[in-house]
């Protein structure tokens, strides 16, 4: 089990890795979630895999067995909610990029920081 | 009554009541304003409390520790608060003025108090996975303020900030998850006591991912292009409490990490700690010097001033960390001066870039009095405020025979008064390059000019009179380090 999560999780970080270096926006955007998609599953693996018992303490015991952590899914669950906003705010500020810039060549998009006119000083800002 | 977690809910019902509040803009400015004099006033008494009692504590739910949530108020968290709540009432207060105020928009007072709550909420905690969250709640609501314009620019800076902050937040979630499988703690008392009894070797990446997080948060060297890439889009009151506040965090929470949690200290970390600071000073200061407007220069030197911090803490003692907060402190108030300042050289010359202004000096006296003062403290000219922070590292780097750390620490110096003369000559002692240029006529200038008061007042206060504030830099560093003071 362990193993396969392990395979799952490299996978999915690599994928997120690739996507996210593209110079495509969209693909640049697709990519970033995948990665936090990748830490969402290593944080749920921080817990312990494997086992369908209840998270219940067994009367006259102190500790949990061989159940699994509880708290590692309930921190995934708000990780998972963040992230989700996180990728429909991306997607929705991507797409509006895309259409006002007219390109959606990461490397094109420079609005924010022009590249200098003259050799040795750097373009005037716009006052806005 | 237990006032720990009144610093996060203030921000966050007034940033409710403002969002509730929006079909009236003039309701919805009152709310504002009356929720940041609120959470001034309430961290006013949090901090007379922490002064009296010491660190205060909350358990979310009573749960024993360490399984509950904790939020602890010492000495750091309150005086970051304290900043936090004074920064927030002079940018809702800008708001009143026409200097460069950002556009009204329903969103925006909504957004300046969840930020405000983020950043509260991130000095106060002591739970791990509760940093992250307020890590993103302030993130978030950044990222809001940071599009509200809509223009191509601002997008364009938007999405630069979100992609560097979002990888720095997945690393952030990548440690907390692997911390917590070897320890499992996410309590920062319990986590620091039980990674003591952990092999080292294991603990030793984790630690440094922890720290990488962090530095991603500060705009360190090598991660900080999304500073100097985003603050200059931003309007005026925004970019002053973006200055004050977002770099903070990281600071804060890495101080915390190193000085209070993983003891005893991580002396491999820390090495590679001070010559990130090295860089991040160098890189940050050379990077300033290139640029001609003022917005970009200061954000460039916020890069070096992070640097300053970084070599505190790196040095690893009490004198260090004590040194890093204070400069902290200073630098949160300076720097947000510093960028009040330029709004108004703004409104008054017309344009943020250098070589556009001049004339200031002949036209408005007071003004170039006022930034003189913020800039000479930022340089550390005594008797400003800057020059008791830097003496503080400086002396400790020497007496830590650090002499490379020490020499640079004062070159930068050198280098950041020539982009600060360099402000000063163009915007104020060169007459304006428009010979037809006048000053704009019956401007709004009366709540700035308040805002920019109150801090130039405070830099000289802690400037001539830094017995208190020494004092309490050097037992809160005392109390983070669970030392006796």
């Amino acid at each position: 089990m362990i193993w396969a999560v392990a395979l799952a999780l490299g996978t999915v970080i690599a994928a997120g890795t690739y996507l996210a270096l593209s110079r495509d926006l969209l693909r640049c955007l697709i990519g970033l979630a995948l990665l936090g998609n990748g830490i969402n599953l290593l944080l749920f693996s921080s817990g312990r895999l494997g086992s369908n018992a209840p998270p219940v303490i067994a009367a006259g015991e102190t500790t949990l067995g061989s159940a699994a952590n509880p708290l590692p899914q309930a921190l995934v669950l708000t990780a998972i909610v963040i992230s989700f906003a996180l990728l429909c705010y991306s997607l929705v500020l991507g797409v509006r990029l895309i259409k006002l810039a007219g390109s959606d060549d990461v490397s094109r998009l420079r609005a924010a920081e022009p590249p200098a006119t003259e050799s040795d000083k750097p373009a005037l800002e716009e006052t806005a | 009554m237990n006032l720990v977690v009144a610093p996060l809910l203030i921000p966050l019902a007034t940033a409710f009541l403002c969002a509730l509040a929006q079909p009236s803009p003039r309701l919805q400015r009152v709310l504002s304003l009356g929720g940041a004099l609120t959470l001034l006033i309430c961290a006013t008494v949090l901090l007379q409390q922490v002064l009296i009692h010491g660190a205060v504590s909350m358990t979310a739910g009573n749960w024993p520790q360490p399984f509950g949530i904790q939020f602890t108020a010492d000495r750091l968290g309150v005086a970051l608060v304290l900043v936090a709540a004074l920064m927030v009432t002079i940018a809702v207060l800008w708001q009143e003025s026409d200097v460069d105020a950002a556009p009204s928009s329903p969103a925006l007072h909504p957004l300046l108090h969840g930020l405000v709550a983020g950043a509260n909420g991130a000095f106060l905690t002591a739970d791990l996975f509760n940093l992250y969250v307020w890590f993103e709640v302030a993130l978030i609501c950044s990222l809001g303020l940071l599009a509200q314009g809509g223009a191509l620019r601002q997008l364009d800076a938007t999405l630069k900030y979100f992609a560097l902050n979002l990888v720095g937040t997945l690393l952030l979630l990548t440690a907390i998850a692997l911390l917590y499988a070897a320890t499992g703690h996410l309590n920062l008392v319990a986590l620091g006591d039980a990674a003591a009894r952990q092999d080292p070797a294991i603990m030793l990446p984790l630690i440094g991912l922890l720290l990488v997080a962090f530095l991603v948060k500060a705009a360190a060297f090598p991660f900080f292009a999304w500073l100097p890439a985003s603050y200059h889009t931003l309007p005026g009151p925004v970019l002053a409490l973006f200055s004050a506040l977002l770099s903070k965090i990281g600071i804060c929470a890495l101080i915390r990490i190193l000085a209070g949690v993983f003891q005893p200290g991580q002396a491999l970390l820390c090495d590679l700690l001070g010559w990130i600071a090295l860089l991040s000073m160098v890189t940050g200061v050379l990077g300033a010097a290139y640029h001609w407007d003022m917005r970009r220069i200061l954000a460039f030197h916020s890069v070096s001033q992070v640097g300053y911090m970084l070599l505190a803490i790196a040095l690893a003692s009490r004198a260090g960390d004590a040194a890093a907060i204070f400069f902290a402190l200073h630098h949160s108030l300076v720097k947000a001066g510093l960028f009040l300042t330029a709004a108004m050289i703004f409104r008054h010359a017309g344009h943020y870039d250098l070589r556009r202004v001049g004339g200031l000096y002949a036209a408005r006296p007071g003004l170039a009095a006022m930034f003189l003062l913020l800039a000479l403290s930022l340089v550390g000219i005594p008797p400003l405020s800057g020059f008791w922070g830097k003496y503080l590292i400086v002396r400790e780097s020497l007496l830590q025979g650090e002499y490379l750390w020490a020499v640079t620490a004062l070159g930068v110096g050198a280098l950041t008064l020539y982009s600060m003369m360099k402000i000063w000559f163009e915007a104020f002692w060169k007459p304006h390059p428009d010979k037809s240029w006048q000053l704009p006529a019956r401007p709004r200038l009366k709540p700035a000019y308040i805002g920019l008061g109150a801090l130039v007042l405070v830099t000289l206060w802690m400037g001539l009179y830094p017995e208190p504030i020494l004092g309490f830099v050097i037992d809160a560093a005392a109390m983070l380090r669970g030392e006796t003071p």
